[in-house]
């Protein structure tokens, strides 16, 4: 039924005419008139050919930006865990920093553990990065032995689930050229392998050994397990998607990051268009503005034409654009000049800014079709 | 260990490599030449997965909270 009617309009209105045609029984006649209405009034509330939606975009970002200036400082999110958000979060996003300020990962478990408070703390002491020092109390140097000694924290690597014997396997194969030995009071005793060494060796020895990885996902600093709509998810400080995926207890379909790069990298570039715009509207919403959906769409489109991520940036989208006084006119306007005149590149004057600059009319709106007008010759009488 | 699947992931939508017929048509639909599509690099993790190769254009199948169902098209160039 109206099958030929799908191909013209999104699906979303086509499915809802559906759901109509069924309360209503309406003659074929009908129908056809239902449909062409339908389709005729879909087609005029288009956005016009010619239209500036780029400048509607931009005011559309711009009016409620100037509401976030007023509480940028805002720091949210649970628990100990801070997230930047706001309009700083916003220039990060739409800027394309390779280095977000404050990397995150929310990363959702499998059926089977994601009811149980345990099983998701375990899980979490499993991704969070653990380093030699924080499973320890003390370091302390012995000078007459010439040896370097840990006393271990017992309650951190019990919470942490790393027995002495892992630990002690992780040390000697990460640390060369010294003998890793248990003393029977809960001591770690690292001693160099070499003769007399120097003082300043052991000193440097000591330092090595605090920043020893022992186990989980390197870059993730915290971990939090949060009960969010009755299933248990880590919320992460740190960024790895990766190395997230290789666990078999995550849920691998929904887990994200919020490092849009780290989604470009693990999951593509249509993966990196939907995290800018899941992590734009998180910050729209989060401030309780109302920005509408297609601009978002809009700018993550632009952002991801190129099959990388480009910020709205001189280096990022800008740069791309063909015209040397549109270039010019965006930032650092006398080096492109200069760049352009060394290259002798030339200027079409096809698109806005440049026909502004030289005083033409736009080719938007009215000014985007040219006319030709073919005069026909009075007929002879 | 296995390799995560990367396209069952929520984030990635449906790619389809398209044949050349539809190539065709859809330059045509629309007018323009393939350069002037939005890119994909080759060496893109679902461009990977699919064995694109450059000059394929990808069409992609996005869920879009306007319009429920969008489709995209992006060319496999080289990064």
């Amino acid at each position: 039924m109206s099958e030929e009617y799908k191909d013209q309009l999104p699906l979303s209105i086509w499915e809802e005419a559906q759901k109509e045609l069924k309360n209503n029984n309406l003659t074929k006649k009908q129908e056809k008139e239902f449909f062409d209405k339908l389709i005729e009034t879909y087609k005029s509330s288009r956005i016009t050919p010619g239209e500036s939606i780029g400048v509607i975009t931009a005011e559309s970002f711009g009016e409620p930006g100037t509401q976030m200036t007023l509480n940028i400082f805002h720091f949210a999110g649970v628990a100990e865990l801070n997230v930047t958000l706001g309009l700083p979060r916003l220039i990060e996003i739409f800027d394309a920093r390779k280095e977000a300020s404050t990397p995150s990962m929310e990363i959702y478990l499998d059926k089977e553990y994601n009811k149980d408070i345990n099983a998701a703390k375990r899980i979490a002491a499993l991704i969070k990065e653990t380093k030699f020092w924080e499973l320890a109390q003390e370091f302390s140097i012995n000078i007459a032995k010439l040896q370097v000694e840990v006393t271990l924290n017992k309650k951190n690597m019990r919470d942490l689930r790393i027995t002495d014997q892992m630990l002690l396997k992780t040390l000697s194969e990460s640390m060369k050229d010294t003998t890793v030995r248990q003393n029977k009071d809960d001591t770690i005793v690292l001693k160099p392998s070499k003769e007399n060494t120097e003082l300043k060796e052991l000193y440097k020895l000591k330092e090595k050994a605090k920043e020893t990885f022992i186990k989980g996902i390197s870059g993730v600093t915290q971990v939090l397990p949060i009960k969010q709509n009755n299933e248990f998810v880590i919320l992460t400080a740190g960024s790895n998607l990766k190395e997230v995926f290789k666990l078999k207890e995550v849920d691998k379909s929904r887990s994200t990051s919020n490092d849009i790069f780290e989604v470009l990298k693990a999951l593509g570039i249509e993966a990196a268009r939907q995290a800018i715009i899941n992590e734009a509207l998180k910050v729209i919403r989060e401030q309780g503005l109302d920005v509408d959906i297609r601009h978002i769409l809009f700018i993550a489109d632009l952002m991801t034409a190129s099959g990388t991520v480009k910020g709205i940036t001189r280096s990022g989208i800008t740069s791309d654009k063909e015209s040397v006084l549109a270039r010019a006119s965006f930032e650092t306007p006398i080096r492109h000049i200069i760049d352009a005149s060394l290259l002798g590149e030339e200027d079409e004057l096809t698109s806005v800014i440049e026909n502004v600059i030289v005083n033409q009319p736009v080719p938007l709106g009215t000014g985007l079709p040219g006319l030709i007008a073919r005069i026909k010759k009075p007929e002879a009488k | 260990m296995e390799e995560y699947n990367i396209t069952e992931h929520n984030f990635v939508p449906k790619h389809l490599i398209l044949d050349e017929k539809d190539v065709v048509e859809l330059l045509k639909e629309y007018n323009i030449s393939i350069r002037q599509l939005p890119r994909i690099f080759v060496t893109d993790p679902v461009a990977k997965a699919l064995n694109a190769k450059k000059g394929d254009v990808i069409k992609i199948i996005r869920k879009s909270p306007s319009a429920k169902e969008a489709v995209f098209y992006r060319v496999v160039v080289n990064a």
